[in-house]
């Protein structure tokens, strides 16, 4: 259902996340639609409240007290006997509450496919796409014995099972016996054992009959149409529609206060608007930038519990996301420590710190997810873990990204001598045109020179790309806002989400620290022009508005090249942003950090300064 | 804004406990409503379907899936031995010559069957599990084949961070002062299948000590993480724990390195020294948070059983505050302001924050999201 202005003038929107619950006001003024006011609290999932309306109403209550005094109006009023009042009657009530949710673990599958490389991918993207965490991916081919397979799918305890596996028409055998397995199991759901497990078959469709047989009876089967009826082709849009289904009907039951708050979320008719994952949310808005501008996109949603990387790649539009259930900067900081290494978060630390200190912040902050770093130290450690966070997300993401393995695939001459396989990862950072960075650490640093540096640091952007993050993180409002008014969606989205940062020139090449690297020439807005011989190992910032565009001319150095032709020299338009563009002239692949201890805390410090990352006083 | 929503850990002398001991499959209650327990009984039992073997048969007698139903000679359901002939062929010309039969791998019972795979599922002998009181009390509800809810009235301690198991034992105060760090030498014969309580901080070197003499559990302000690298031999990824096998169990009360134990805490615990405490150190932070727990039962009158309904601790002027992060970490403060506007601090991070005063007099700004509420 969808409604025009006339209907919709106030809404208020919440993204129930794991560590905090995020209310936005949303209000129709002068001609347009505009995010007006924010407010959070803790989500209150937990004991002794249990009920994730309680933290929906302390922001919302934050929001009716901000509005109150940006107004200047005290007869605001959006709820009453803690309920929402719909809709709206002058300064009383709202027109449509809308919310997403990840809170309580999100939705956590298992997937099950013949070839893992192939049917259990397909089945993988199909979960992460609708906005899940993949547990486990069990394949008939994955090595692990069957008495093995058995016991881990007994173990989960997901909220639900995707089965896929076979093209339509061909052997039914691996898949059956898959189901065999799973029957074996007996897996149970992991919120309550009051109802059957919900478990998806998206496998070829000449073994619905045998699946029937061994799983009806123990399981909550549905079928639907096979997720890779061929091998070069997926079909996902089936699958993950009932994914969402399901998530609405059985997994948001069974969570605490869910029912309740399903019963708020509402248009001005009263018509319920269905709560989604917050990440399929986020893939929504990520899919609409990359169309409407044509361009290639990648993104980011660091959490407390997870990191989510959505990628818009080729001609085609590919979109692919993938989900870091453990890397995050609360619930999943300690885990970023233990899977990155001590080594790694360090060398992004301009000071000494002892290990023993650091590793107890790190504890301290996972066990009390909702504190915020207050002294500056804290603040520079935080986005040193975040860059490790991020890059290992990324990493994971790029190994997924990739095209449908398995697929024959004709070859020209051209192709005989490069290494490109079937299989091989889209994500081409060289072809990458928007990298936009949404979540706590990056929407809420005290800096957006700080957003920068650690976009740049964690997922080395390679050639000219433009950075943008998430105003004060709504895109998962404006996610599930779009499915009631894409108008409203779209207009915050441009007007108030976007915050366009600059742009990043990354020669791509090895080279030697102080050795010539980068001649650019900057003819910036109002005459003023930038020019330097920039040597290998710096970053230079030059201011340049956002909405504006800087005349560049461009020439590499010893064997550094620009962009996906490999030119040495360009003529380009540089988009400006809020914090300018941004020469970096560091190397990429590979891309090194000098390794002698005190050199490269001299180097951190020089690049921090000339991007006003930090003040002075942590920099000397 | 007058007030606000601020979580905190529940330190209380005196509160009615609730707890569900469910079995993780349905099985047999053993207790009645009405029935008083003991933390060591058992109250409910179940058997787990044992591990399931998937067996190709079809493979092993040498014929296709579909032929299988012709020589098998089980059904799902059946008991089998490791004698037992699952399925055997008749030989060569149906006359017997080079017969061959196959037998069960293992004992239990027959599953599954498949046509399409030639796979039975062969599923081992039940596994007997049984559920514990953990508190003394009054059973208080049953639900039928699955537990019971067992409530007393108890003085209660909930930690921030554990590692071990469920145990019962008496408490035992080795401290002098909250913010104490004891000596080994306090850990002697004396402590054995006690509960001890260190104060603000427990070394590795004194945890093997207190290993050595049989302590049951440790209850502390901090602990150094590096500390529990070394006892489990694995960084903690993600925090849900509870199930380590370390020989004892630890609850920290605080948080992590050497940080003071809540007055309110150490009192309590100093009061009850010498009672028998229920303790685990279960801890999930995320999606439905569990924490350790101390549970000391109090006596009590069944009339007494009436849960206080859960009400959100309230940061208001005069609102007693623990700080949770640096500076300042662990110390007491009452608040008195909290100013509307966004603030910046030190961080440059801009805020919400309340004004607070330490006993001293001394006063600081400080984030909203950094205190917890001290419930009085």
């Amino acid at each position: 259902m969808q409604y025009d202005e006339k209907r919709l003038t106030r809404i208020v929107a919440t993204d129930c996340g794991s560590t905090t619950t995020k209310a936005i006001l949303i209000e129709y003024v002068d001609g347009e639609y505009r995010q007006t006011i924010r407010g959070e609290a803790p989500t209150t999932v937990e004991a002794p409240l249990n009920d994730v309306t309680k933290g929906v109403i302390n922001s919302t209550q934050e929001l009716e007290e901000l509005a109150r005094l940006k107004y200047n109006n005290p007869n605001i009023k959006f709820m009453e006997n803690g309920e929402f009042i719909i809709p709206r009657k002058g300064d009383i009530g709202i027109d449509a509450y809308v919310s997403t949710s990840s809170a309580g673990g999100g939705l956590q599958m298992m997937v099950t496919g013949v070839v893992a490389k192939m049917t259990g991918e397909s089945a993988e993207r199909a979960a992460l796409g609708a906005g899940a965490i993949v547990m486990d991916l069990i394949a008939s081919n994955d090595k692990r014995m069957n008495h093995e397979k058995i016991e881990r799918i007994r173990h989960l305890r997901p909220d639900m099972i995707l089965m896929a596996g076979g093209e339509d028409g061909g052997t039914v055998k691996h898949v059956v016996e898959m189901a065999e397995l799973v029957s074996g199991a007996d897996p149970k759901p992991r919120l309550g054992s009051s109802y059957k497990l919900p478990v998806i078959y998206a496998g070829n469709k000449e073994a619905v009959e045998e699946i029937r047989k061994t799983l009806a009876e123990k399981v909550d089967l549905i079928i639907t149409d096979n997720l890779r009826p061929k091998l070069e082709a997926e079909n996902l849009g089936p699958a993950r529609d009932k994914i969402h289904d399901i998530f609405m009907e059985h997994v948001m039951q069974q969570a605490p206060g869910y029912n309740k708050l399903m019963e708020w979320t509402r248009g001005p008719d009263l018509q319920r608007v269905p709560i989604m994952p917050t990440p399929a949310a986020v893939g929504n808005i990520m899919q609409t930038i990359a169309k409407d501008e044509q361009i290639e996109v990648v993104g980011v949603d660091i959490g407390g519990a997870t990191t989510d990387v959505f990628s818009v790649f080729t001609e085609d539009y590919v979109f692919n996301r993938t989900v870091s259930a453990n890397l995050g900067m609360s619930y999943s900081i300690s885990n970023v420590l233990a899977s990155s290494g001590l080594a790694n978060i360090m060398r992004w630390v301009p000071f000494d710190i002892n290990e023993s200190e650091l590793r107890n912040m790190i504890k301290n902050k996972m066990i009390r997810p909702t504190t915020i770093p207050s002294l500056l130290e804290e603040l520079v450690l935080e986005q040193a873990i975040a860059k490790e966070a991020l890059r290992l997300a990324f990493e994971q993401h790029k190994e997924f990204a990739s095209s449908l393995k398995g697929m024959q695939r004709q070859r020209d001459i051209s192709e005989a001598f490069s290494q490109s396989t079937s299989g091989a990862s889209i994500v081409n950072m060289m072809t990458l045109n928007l990298l936009v960075g949404s979540g706590g650490v990056l929407s809420h640093a005290p800096r957006r020179y700080q957003t920068v540096m650690m976009l740049i640091d964690a997922f080395l952007p390679e050639g000219i790309t433009r950075l943008a993050v998430d105003s004060i993180f709504m895109m998962p409002h404006l996610g599930v806002l779009s499915e009631i008014s894409p108008r409203a969606a779209t207009e915050v989205f441009r007007k108030d989400c976007m915050v366009y940062l600059g742009t990043c020139v990354a020669p791509v090449g090895k080279g030697k620290y102080g050795k010539p690297a980068l001649y650019a020439k900057l003819e910036l807005p109002g005459g003023k022009v930038f020019e330097e011989n920039i040597p290998f190992g710096e970053i230079r910032l030059i201011p340049c508005e956002p909405g504006k565009v800087a005349k560049a001319t461009l020439k590499t150095s010893s064997g550094l090249i620009l962009d996906a032709s490999k030119a040495k020299e360009l003529t380009v338009d540089l988009h400006g942003g809020i914090v300018g563009i941004v020469l970096d002239t560091r190397g990429r692949q590979p891309f090194a950090l000098p390794t002698e201890k005190g050199e490269r805390i001299s180097y951190l410090k020089k690049w921090m300064r000339e991007l006003k990352a930090y003040p002075e006083d942590i920099l000397v | 804004m007058g007030q606000a929503y601020s979580a905190g850990l529940t330190v209380t002398e005196s509160m009615v406990v609730r707890k569900e001991r469910i079995l993780p499959l349905k099985g047999k209650v053993l207790v009645t409503k009405g029935t008083k327990v003991k933390a060591e009984d058992v109250v409910a039992e179940t058997l787990l379907p044992g591990k399931v073997i998937p067996f190709n048969l079809a493979n092993k007698l040498g014929v296709t899936p579909t032929q299988l139903e012709k020589y098998i000679k089980i059904k799902a359901g059946d008991q089998i031995t490791k004698k037992t002939i699952l399925a055997e062929n008749s030989g060569l010309f149906g006359l017997g010559f080079f017969k061959s039969e196959v037998r069960s791998p293992v004992e239990g019972e027959v599953e599954n069957i498949s046509a399409v795979t030639g796979q039975v599922l062969l599923r081992e002998p039940r596994i007997p599990v049984q559920v514990r009181a953990f508190v003394d009390g009054i059973v208080t509800k049953v639900i039928p084949d699955e537990g019971v809810v067992i409530e007393n009235k108890s003085a209660y301690i909930q930690g921030i961070f554990g590692i071990g198991d469920e145990i019962t034992g008496e408490l035992l105060m080795l401290a002098e002062t909250p913010d104490d760090e004891i000596d080994a030498g306090k850990i002697t014969e004396a402590c054995r299948n006690k509960i001890i309580i260190t104060g603000s901080f427990v070394p590795y070197h004194v945890i093997e000590i207190a290993r050595k003499h049989g302590v049951k559990g440790i209850i502390t302000g901090g602990i150094d993480d590096q500390d529990i690298k070394k006892l489990l031999g694995y960084d903690i990824g993600v925090a849900i724990t509870g199930h380590e096998n370390i020989g004892l169990t630890i609850v920290c009360t605080e948080g992590f390195g050497k940080i003071t134990m809540a007055k309110k805490t150490f009192d309590l615990l100093k009061q009850f020294s010498g009672q028998k405490a229920s303790v685990h150190g279960h801890t999930q932070i995320r999606a439905g948070v569990i924490r350790p727990e101390i549970i000391i039962p109090l006596d009590f009158n069944e009339d007494e059983l009436i849960s206080k309904e859960a009400s959100m601790p309230i940061l208001e002027i005069g609102t007693l505050i623990r700080i949770i992060r640096q500076p300042h970490f662990g110390t007491i403060a009452k608040v008195t302001a909290l100013p509307e506007e966004l603030t910046k601090v030190e961080s440059e991070t801009m805020v919400r924050i309340l004004e607070a005063e330490f006993e001293d007099g001394t006063r600081i700004r400080i984030p909203r999201a950094n205190v917890e509420v001290i419930e009085s």
